[in-house]
C-alpha cells in the first residue's frame, strides 16, 4: 500500500497514479476557496484558500479536528453556501455564476446529502421522505414511487415504508436519509458525520453501505472525526484551521 | 481493488449536461404540495382549528349582519311599498291649537272644525298636472254588530277604486261599485280581522253587519292593511294597525253626518272634519316628490293652521333606502374588521409555524426546493386554512340568519352576494396574510436553516 505524496503547497489532490486506466473525469473542482464569515465588524476568514479535485466513482473522507472548517467545507460543496472567494465547479458547470433557483436545482438534482442528525421530515413516511427530492425535480408520481420503492429495498426498510422517523431506530432513519440521497441518481453524495449520532453497530452497517455503493460506482464524500473511519476509505483528505494538510490515497 | 472501482465502464451513468428539469406536471406538483398543506394543518390540530376559528367567525359576521341588515330594510322598505309608490297621502290631523280652545268653553261642548275638505282635494285635482286619481275617504270609529259579537272599528267611507289604490287585495267579493255609490248602499267590505271576530264561524259574504241602527250587506272581505306611521287622526287607534271596515263615501255621509262625536280621556268630543284622508295618485313616479311640494304649497294656503299631514311613501322608501345603505356600510365594516383580525390571526399562526418549521425548511432548500417552491407551500397552507374557515364560516353565515328569523321572526335575506363576497375576502386574507410569512420561510439562507434546533 503507497501512498501517493500530497501537494500541500496547492492542495490540489493528484489524481491515481494509473491515471490513464481509469480515464475518470473531475466531477466536483475547487480552486482557492476562501470563506469568511462577517460578525458585525469581524471578518473570520474560516477557509483560507483550498483547492481539491473529486473524480467520479472516489470515495473520499475529510477529516480534522472541530471547528477545522469541514462542515463549511461540505456547505460549499453542497452549493447551500457560497465561498467568498475562489471557484467551484460541479459537474463541468461553474457554481460561481449561479442564481438561487439554479443553485437549488443542482442541489436537488446532482447532490444528495446525508446529514449527522439524518434531518428526515417528520411529517412524512418513510417512502415520502424518500421521494421528496424527486418531487422538487418534477418526476411523476408514479416514476417517484417506483424509485422510492426500489431504494427502500437496497437499503433494507421494505417493512418500514409506512413508518414515520420517530418510530425507527438511529441506524434506521440514516438509511433512509441515504436512499433519499440516491434517489435522484446523484453526482456526489455529501455526508457530514454520518455515523456521528450512531452506536458502533449501526455505524459500522452505515459504513459497510457506503462501500457498497462505491462499488457500485457512486461518488462519495464523508466527514468524519475519526481516523479508523477515514482509513477504510480509498482516499483521505486531513484539514487543518481551514487549510487541506493532507490528501492520501490508499494503493492496493 | 482501487482500478476496478474507479472504472468508468463499471457503472454507466446518465449525465446530462444540464440537471433535467421535467417542466412535470404542474397539478401534480401542486397536489403535492397541497397534501403536505393538509398533512402540517392535521399535525397541528389545535392550532390550526383556532386559526381558522377567526376566519369562521369573521365570515358568518360578515353574511349574517349583512342579512340581517337586509332584511330589515327590506322590512322597512316594503311597509312605504305597500303605501304605493305613486301614490301622495294626505290626513287630516287635529291641530294643537284647536284641542287647548275647546277645553276652555263653557257649557255644551262645540264641534270643533278642522281638517281637510272636498274644496282642497278639488283644487289639488284641478290644478296640478299628472294627478291621474284621489280617493278621498271618512274615517269614522265605530261599534259594528253582528249578533251578539260586537267590535270597535274604523268605518271607511271611500271611493270605489280605493283598494287598486293601495294594492289591496280581495280575499273574496268584491268591492263596492260606482252604482252603490251612487245609491248611497248600505254594503260593506270587512277587512279580515274584522270578519274574523264577527264571524268566526260562518262565511260572511251575503250576511249582514249592524253600524249604529243601519244594517250594511257584506259584499266582500280584504286583507288587513298595513300601518303608515302618519297622521292616526283617529282616537284610540295611536300606533297599532286600525281594524277597518268599507263603506261607499256617500253611505258614510249620509248615515254618519258631518259632525262625530268620539270618546276623549276629558269626555265626549264632536268634532267636523269632512276627509280624513286622501290618496292622491300621480301618474308619473318620477314627479311624485315634485307634485307633494306643491301639494304642500297649496294646502299651507288655504289652511290657517296646520291640520293635515302630507306623507310621501316614495320619499319615505328613498330615506329607508339611504339609511338601510349606512347600516350596511356599519355592517360590514364590522364585519370586515373582524376578518381583519382573523386574518392577523393567521399570520400569527403561520409566522410561528415558519419559525417551528425553520428545520424542515433547511431540509427541503438542501433537497432541491426553490424559494417559490417554499413560497407556494406556506401559501397553500394559509389558503387552506383560510378557505376551510370561509367555507365553514359561509355555512354558519348562511344558518345564523334563519335561526335568527326562526327564533325572533325577523325577517332576513342572504344575498347570493354575501357569501361569495365574504368568501372570496377569506380566501384573499388567506392570500396577504400568508405571503409575508412564506416570504419569510423562502428567504432563509438554507445553513442556517439546516442548524436550527
Ligand atoms: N455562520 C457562521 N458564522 C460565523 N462563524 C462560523 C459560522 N459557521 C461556522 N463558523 C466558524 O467556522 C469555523 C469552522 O466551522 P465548521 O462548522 O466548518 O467546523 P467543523 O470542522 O465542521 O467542526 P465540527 O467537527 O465540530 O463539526 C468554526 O470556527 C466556526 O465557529
Ligand atoms: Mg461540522
Amino acid at each position: 500500500m503507497t501512498s501517493l505524496e500530497p501537494n500541500p503547497a496547492t492542495g490540489i489532490g493528484n489524481p491515481p497514479a494509473d491515471i490513464d486506466s481509469v480515464a475518470q473525469s473531475v466531477v466536483a473542482s475547487l480552486k482557492d476557496i476562501r470563506k469568511t464569515y462577517y460578525m458585525g465588524a469581524l471578518a473570520v476568514e474560516v477557509l483560507h484558500g483550498i483547492s481539491l479535485d473529486f473524480y467520479q466513482g472516489e470515495y473520499v473522507s475529510i477529516m480534522g479536528p472541530s471547528g477545522c472548517g469541514k462542515s463549511t467545507l461540505m456547505n460549499i460543496l453542497g452549493c447551500l453556501d457560497k465561498p467568498t472567494e475562489g471557484t467551484y465547479y460541479l459537474g463541468g458547470e461553474d457554481t460561481s455564476e449561479m442564481d438561487d433557483d439554479e443553485l437549488s436545482t443542482i442541489r436537488g438534482a446532482r447532490l444528495g446529502f446525508i446529514f449527522q442528525s439524518y434531518n428526515l421530515i417528520q411529517q412524512l413516511n418513510v417512502l415520502e421522505n424518500i421521494e421528496m427530492p424527486l418531487f422538487y425535480q418534477g418526476y411523476s408520481e408514479q416514476d417517484s414511487h417506483e424509485i422510492a420503492m426500489g431504494l427502500v429495498e437496497r437499503v433494507g426498510l421494505e417493512d418500514r415504508i409506512d413508518h414515520k422517523p420517530f418510530e425507527l431506530s438511529g441506524g434506521q432513519q440514516q438509511r433512509v436519509a441515504i436512499a433519499r440521497a440516491l434517489a435522484v441518481d446523484p453526482l456526489i453524495i455529501l455526508a457530514d458525520e454520518p455515523t456521528g449520532n450512531l452506536d458502533t453497530k449501526s455505524g459500522a452497517e452505515i459504513l459497510d453501505l457506503f462501500d457498497e455503493l462505491n462499488q457500485q460506482g457512486k461518488t462519495l464524500i464523508m466527514i468524519t472525526h475519526s481516523d479508523e473511519l477515514a482509513e477504510r476509505s480509498p482516499r483521505w483528505v486531513r484539514m487543518l484551521d481551514g487549510k487541506v494538510e493532507s490528501d492520501d490515497r490508499r494503493n492496493s | 481493488m482501487t482500478d476496478a472501482i474507479l472504472e468508468p465502464t463499471v457503472q454507466p451513468r446518465r449525465r446530462p449536461d444540464r440537471p433535467k428539469l421535467r417542466a412535470g406536471n404542474r397539478l401534480v406538483r401542486f397536489k403535492k404540495i397541497t397534501q403536505v398543506g393538509i398533512k402540517s394543518i392535521y399535525s397541528h390540530g389545535l392550532r390550526s382549528l383556532l386559526t381558522v376559528l377567526g376566519i369562521v367567525i369573521g365570515v358568518a359576521a360578515v353574511i349574517a349582519m349583512l342579512a340581517v341588515s337586509e332584511g330589515a330594510s327590506f322590512e322597512a322598505q316594503q311597509q312605504f311599498r305597500d303605501l304605493g309608490a305613486n301614490n301622495i297621502l294626505l290626513k287630516s290631523v287635529k291641530p294643537a291649537e284647536v284641542e287647548a280652545s275647546s277645553n276652555r268653553g263653557f257649557g255644551p261642548p262645540q264641534a270643533i272644525i278642522y281638517g281637510l275638505t272636498l274644496a282642497d282635494v278639488e283644487t289639488i285635482r284641478s290644478t296640478i298636472p299628472g294627478i291621474s286619481n284621489v280617493i278621498a275617504s271618512r274615517i269614522v270609529k265605530k261599534n259594528v254588530w253582528h249578533l251578539g259579537r260586537s267590535m270597535n272599528t274604523d268605518v271607511v267611507g271611500t271611493a270605489v277604486d280605493y283598494p287598486t289604490s293601495r294594492n289591496y287585495n280581495l280575499r273574496s267579493g268584491r268591492f263596492f261599485s260606482e252604482t252603490e255609490m251612487r245609491d248611497h248602499a248600505n254594503v260593506v267590505v270587512l277587512s279580515d280581522e274584522v270578519a274574523n271576530v264577527l264571524f268566526p264561524i260562518d262565511n260572511p259574504l251575503g250576511l249582514s253587519i249592524k253600524i249604529d241602527s243601519d244594517y250594511y250587506n257584506v259584499i266582500g272581505i280584504m286583507e288587513s292593511e298595513g300601518f303608515s306611521n302618519l297622521g292616526q287622526n283617529q282616537a284610540g287607534s295611536s300606533n297599532a294597525a286600525p281594524s277597518r271596515i268599507y263603506i261607499p263615501f256617500t253611505a258614510s255621509k249620509s248615515r254618519f253626518g258631518e259632525t262625530t262625536t268620539r270618546q276623549t280621556a276629558g269626555g265626549m268630543e264632536r268634532e267636523t272634519v269632512e276627509l280624513h284622508e286622501a290618496i292622491i295618485q300621480v301618474d308619473n313616479q318620477e314627479s311624485v316628490i315634485e307634485v307633494g311640494e306643491i301639494i304642500e304649497q297649496i294646502l299651507a294656503r288655504r289652511h290657517k293652521d296646520i291640520d293635515y299631514a302630507i306623507e310621501i311613501p316614495l320619499a319615505l322608501l328613498r330615506q329607508a333606502e339611504e339609511s338601510a345603505l349606512r347600516d350596511q356600510i356599519v355592517a360590514g365594516a364590522i364585519a370586515g374588521i373582524s376578518l381583519l383580525v382573523g386574518g392577523i390571526g393567521i399570520m400569527n399562526i403561520m409566522l410561528a409555524s415558519v419559525t417551528e418549521r425553520t428545520r424542515e425548511i433547511g431540509i427541503r432548500r438542501a433537497l432541491g426546493a426553490k424559494k417559490r417552491d417554499i413560497i407556494t407551500q406556506f401559501l397553500i397552507e394559509a389558503v387552506i386554512l383560510s378557505g376551510v374557515g370561509g367555507v365553514i364560516g359561509v355555512v354558519l353565515g348562511i344558518a345564523i340568519p334563519f335561526i335568527i328569523s326562526a327564533v325572533w321572526g325577523m325577517t332576513t335575506i342572504v344575498t347570493p352576494v354575501a357569501p361569495l363576497l365574504a368568501f372570496s375576502i377569506s380566501a384573499l386574507i388567506g392570500v396577504v396574510f400568508g405571503i409575508y410569512p412564506s416570504m419569510r420561510a423562502a428567504d432563509m439562507d438554507p445553513v442556517e436553516a439546516l442548524r436550527h434546533e
